[in-house]
Parts: C-alpha cells; sequence; structure tokens
C-alpha cells in the first residue's frame, strides 16, 4: 500500500478539539465535515488543507475526545495519510477503522516540513523524504486488511449485502 | 500458562484463548454502549450498510448524557432517534435525559461488573477501572461494527502499574494525584497502554476516588486504567445486592509490568492543570493571581456525592465572589437525590452556586455553560483544550472540586487549605 503527497504539517498536542470542534458534532456528511477540519487551530486551517494529502504532527495527535470526525473530517477534506510522532488509542483507530492510513514513527515525523513532498509504504514500512529513506514498523495484517477494505463500514456493508 | 496481567486475562477470556501484550486480537465484549453525540451516526451507519439486527441486544445500553436537556433541535433529534432506535431494536438500557452520565450509572447501579470488558463510544469508559473492568473508549464506526458483528479487534497493551503509597491529605484530592502523574510523567505517560493503580495507598481510596483516577487515565494516553477488584469493590457491589467474583479481576502475582512507577499520595498538595494541555501543571498557590469568571463542578471526572461534599464544605456560611458564576453539574440523578437529602445543594445554593441538570454539564461545552470570549473557567472536569469549553479564546485551568469551590468563593484560583 503506497501513498505519496503533498504535506501539512501541525505541532504536537493537537487535540480531537482542536482537529474538529465539539459543536459541528452533529455534522454527518464528511465534505460538509472537511469544511471544519482543524478549524480549532484558526478559522483559516481547513482552507490550508487545499491540495493537501498528507497530514505530518507531533506528539500525542487527536488527544481527547472518542469523537471520530476528528478522522473522517480529514478523509472528507482529501487526506490519504497520516503521519505522527504518537497518536492516541482513539484517534489510531478511528483513522484506521474509518479506512484513513496512520504512521506513527517519531524520526521521520520529527523531520517532516510544511509543503513538502513524502511517499511512503504502509505494507513494506518505508518511507522516502527528501531523498532520504526512513524505516518504521509496518502496520500488522489484520490493520492493512481493513485499510484495504476502505474501513469497518464498508467491510459491514458487504456482510450484510452477503447475509 | 505464562503469569497474566488484568488486562490479559480479561482480553484472555474476551478472545476466547490465551493472548498476550501486543498481541492484535478478536474480542468479543461484555458490554458496548453508546452516548447521545454518537447514537445519531450509529443508526445512519446500520441504515447505510444495511444493517437490521444487533448481534447482542441485551449487551447494549445508550446514555442521553453529552447534551441533555438539549439545547437545539438536532441535539433533540439525537435523543428521539436513540429512543426510537432502542424501542425498535429490543435495547432495554435506555437512559432518559436526567439520568445522568453513563459511566457514573454503569458503577453507581451495578451496571458493569468486575473482570468485565465493557466498550463505550467515549473516551472517559477507562473510569470502570475503579470496579476492576477493562474500560475503554470506541468511535462511533467501530461502535456500529460492534453492534452488528458482536466482536472487533482490539491491540493487547502492555500494563504500566502505578503503586501507590501513603494517604491524600485533608482537601487534596484524587483529582490533584491525577494531576500529580500529569506533571510528572507526561500526557504521553501510558499512550496505547494500560495502567495498574496497586500498592497500599489503593485501599485508602474509595470508589469515588478510585474513578477519577482511571477517569484521567485516558488522559495519560492509556487504553484502560484500572484497580484490582477488592474489599472496597465487594462493599460497593455488596451495598447494590449484586454478586460479584472478586477473582476474575485479579492479576497473576507474578505477572510482567512494562514499568513500575511510585506515587507518594500523602506527598501530594493542590494543583492546577494551566491552559491548554492537561499537563501543563502547577500549584494551586502559585497560580492565586489567576482571576476566575466561571467556576465548573461538575462531570466524569468530579461530579460525585464525595466531590459535592468537598465543595459544600467550603461554601457552607460564603458566597461565590461577586461577578464570578459557579455552576453545579451533578454527575447522575441519584448523586442529585442523595446531595439534596444531605443538604449540599442547598448549601451550595445559600453560597450563591447554580444547578443544572445531572449529565456532562458544561464539560465539553457541547450545550451549556459555554465561555464568553477572553473568559476564565476553573474546572473540575478532564480537559483544558483550546475551545474545549465552547470558545477557543477562553482558558480553562483543570483542579479537585475543593479548590474550584475555593477558587469561586475567592474569585481567583485558590489554595482550598489557605480559606
Amino acid at each position: 500500500m503506497r501513498i505519496t503527497g503533498m504535506m501539512r504539517v501541525i505541532g504536537d498536542d493537537v487535540s480531537t478539539d482542536l482537529l474538529y470542534p465539539g459543536r459541528y458534532l452533529t455534522v454527518t456528511d464528511r465534505a460538509e465535515q472537511a469544511r471544519h477540519a482543524l478549524e480549532g487551530m484558526g478559522a483559516e486551517w481547513p482552507a490550508r488543507l487545499h491540495g493537501i494529502s498528507i497530514i505530518g504532527a507531533g506528539w500525542n495527535l487527536g488527544c481527547g475526545s472518542s469523537r471520530e470526525q476528528a478522522a473522517t473530517a480529514l478523509l472528507g477534506a482529501g487526506i490519504r495519510l497520516v503521519v505522527a510522532a504518537s497518536a492516541s488509542r482513539l484517534f489510531f483507530r478511528n483513522c484506521i477503522n474509518n479506512g484513513l492510513p496512520i504512521i506513527t514513527s517519531g524520526s521521520l515525523a520529527g523531520d517532516l516540513r510544511d509543503g513538502t513532498w513524502l511517499e511512503a509504504d504502509l505494507s513494506q514500512g518505508e518511507a522516502v523524504y527528501a531523498g532520504r529513506s526512513y524505516r518504521f514498523p509496518p502496520l500488522p495484517e489484520e490493520l492493512l486488511g481493513i485499510l484495504r477494505d476502505g474501513g469497518l463500514l464498508a467491510r459491514l456493508s458487504r456482510m450484510a449485502g452477503a447475509a | 500458562m505464562k503469569p497474566q496481567t488484568l488486562a490479559e486475562k480479561i482480553l484472555s477470556r474476551a478472545a476466547g484463548r490465551a493472548v498476550a501484550a501486543n498481541d492484535i486480537v478478536e474480542v468479543t465484549p461484555d458490554r458496548c454502549f453508546t452516548v447521545d453525540d454518537t447514537i445519531g451516526a450509529i443508526i445512519r451507519y446500520h441504515r447505510e450498510a444495511g444493517v437490521t439486527r444487533l448481534a447482542m441486544p441485551d449487551r447494549v445500553g445508550i446514555f442521553c448524557d453529552h447534551y441533555a436537556p438539549a439545547n437545539t433541535a438536532a441535539h433533540a433529534s439525537d435523543h428521539r432517534a436513540g429512543r426510537l432506535y432502542a424501542a425498535s431494536h429490543g435495547v432495554e438500557n435506555f437512559f432518559e435525559v436526567g439520568q445522568g452520565i453513563s459511566h457514573q450509572i454503569c458503577v453507581e447501579r451495578g451496571l458493569v461488573r468486575p473482570g468485565e470488558l465493557v466498550f463505550n463510544s467515549d473516551s472517559h469508559t477507562t473510569t470502570l477501572g475503579a470496579v476492576g473492568c477493562f474500560g475503554t473508549g470506541l468511535g462511533a464506526a467501530e461502535t456500529a461494527y460492534v453492534w452488528a458483528c458482536g466482536h472487533i479487534w482490539l491491540r493487547v497493551p502492555s500494563t504500566i502499574r502505578i503503586w501507590l503509597t501513603g494517604q491524600l491529605a485533608p482537601k487534596v484530592d484524587a483529582k490533584d494525584a491525577c494531576l500529580a502523574l500529569l506533571q510528572t510523567h507526561g500526557a504521553g505517560l501510558a499512550t496505547y497502554q494500560a495502567i495498574e493503580f496497586s500498592g497500599p495507598g489503593a485501599e485508602t481510596l474509595n470508589i469515588a476516588s478510585r474513578m477519577t483516577l482511571c477517569n484521567m487515565g485516558v488522559e495519560l494516553g492509556a487504553k484502560t486504567a484500572f484497580f484490582a477488584a477488592d474489599s472496597v469493590t465487594e462493599a460497593h457491589y455488596r451495598s447494590l445486592g449484586v454478586a460479584i467474583d472478586v477473582q476474575a479481576a485479579q492479576p497473576d502475582p507474578d505477572a510482567m509490568y512494562e514499568r513500575d512507577i511510585t506515587l507518594d499520595l500523602s506527598a501530594i498538595e493542590p494543583l492546577v492543570a494551566c491552559p491548554h494541555t492537561v499537563d501543563n501543571i502547577d500549584t494551586a498557590h502559585s497560580q492565586r493571581d489567576v482571576a476566575i469568571d466561571q467556576a465548573f463542578l461538575g462531570s466524569c471526572t468530579n461530579g460525585r456525592l464525595e466531590d459535592l461534599r468537598a465543595a459544600a464544605e467550603i461554601l457552607a456560611g460564603r458566597r461565590v465572589a461577586p461577578g464570578v458564576r459557579m455552576v453545579i453539574t451533578p454527575a447522575s440523578a441519584w448523586v442529585l437525590e442523595a446531595a439534596m437529602r444531605e443538604g449540599l445543594i442547598q448549601t451550595m445554593l445559600a453560597a450563591g452556586a447554580t444547578l443544572t441538570t445531572p449529565g456532562c454539564g458544561a464539560c465539553a461545552g457541547l450545550h451549556l455553560g459555554v465561555l464568553g470570549d477572553g473568559e476564565v473557567c476553573i474546572s473540575s472536569s478532564s480537559r483544558n483544550f483550546q475551545g474545549r469549553m465552547g470558545n477557543a479564546s477562553a482558558s480553562i485551568y483543570l483542579a479537585s472540586p475543593a479548590t474550584t469551590a475555593a477558587s469561586a468563593v475567592m474569585g481567583r484560583i485558590t489554595d482550598p487549605r489557605s480559606i
């Protein structure tokens, strides 16, 4: 599973309140959610994701609430990969289970610069960035399988359809 | 067989085979709950996927707590959808507006028991570790999946053991112990790991204090946080008339821990978490120049009877400072009724505080107690992230119930031992 794209970099401790403010919790459409992605960091942030497909983040990304809109709003905004030094368990799960690949690697995340390109192979645990290659623990096969399926809901639709 | 931590034991039972830390396993939970801010998404996901029946409706529950009573038509419609869904899907555990916070209801009514694996679409499900449960949060899609299939993947966590010694001093709360851990170890202490609170200090802590510690476990990054069942746990369930198996919530004596940390409860003093991260800690005394606009007493962290007692003790015979509003939200209807019987509510109202419907209250800024531009709030809740209480330009300081009440009286952050 290979992903290439342009990156937007955010800092440490970016909570779910910053990723997706609570006042938009009742918004269900992902395209509509995308209009509020990262809005907690400032009104200009949703527009800053145009043309971006990778988020680079520091430590403790997605700390706080279980709200999965923190992940699905990014999907709605066209994000196809998240790279963080570390991520909260709930944010990590919400990414994987909604079909958004996420890599946690302190060495890779620490080098990322805003507006640059990254190429990553999730199954191999390899990334190429600024002419340098990086290794990270590949995601377990079970989780790669969920990503290939497009998330748990896509899997559920197939199961319900087959029943 | 290899000795197991309590987390490994509970997940082995839920997986139907022996599991060890870092395994990815498929587990069947004993309970899988949701709250009002997620029920709408679950219903929509099931409709879109063509799911018509639940795998285990008797293990499901729905709680109206995050914005109850509703402040908008959209929130009211979530409650209505949840009611109709519960009725049409055989879900008996539906908790109405005003009953209180899911985690509080789970413990005070014995809805969950030691040794159980409990999911809820709320990050503070770790609170249930106070009674020896493996409680952990899920997102909406995962909850919808569990309700349809009855199982889901989980990574078995390694465990950090926090060895408690000593005893909390008067006017020092379990909340201060949480803040002390955040001060020393940071918000990333236990990312994707379990925390087991243990040691001689554990037996000095009642269920309410244990709930506060396990609740804030998630602020330390933990997947789950718990106390093994003991005589305190037994006494709690005996008072409810609910039979439990204490052995179901014990680690093996030789279990391997990822790390051991010691916390001397007797050395802790009143602390506050300053804006905008939970591990930006200082003493209440050092922050005494910070003037406040709102004091919030409530939430699944500190909205229990014991917390209301601590606040009422300080408010008795005193007044909330001019220009300050104090908002009190009991964690449940039971807490409210008990506090009224003890006269605590009357004492706090007489001091100038105001009372809201039991539930999550102002904590998440979803329906009441929202802060104005540039305002400062001292709060007994668990999170001070920018924008948490509905206003990105406001500041939130986290503190114990006693520190919150003392600050309300003085109009600025105050060490409760000083008044």
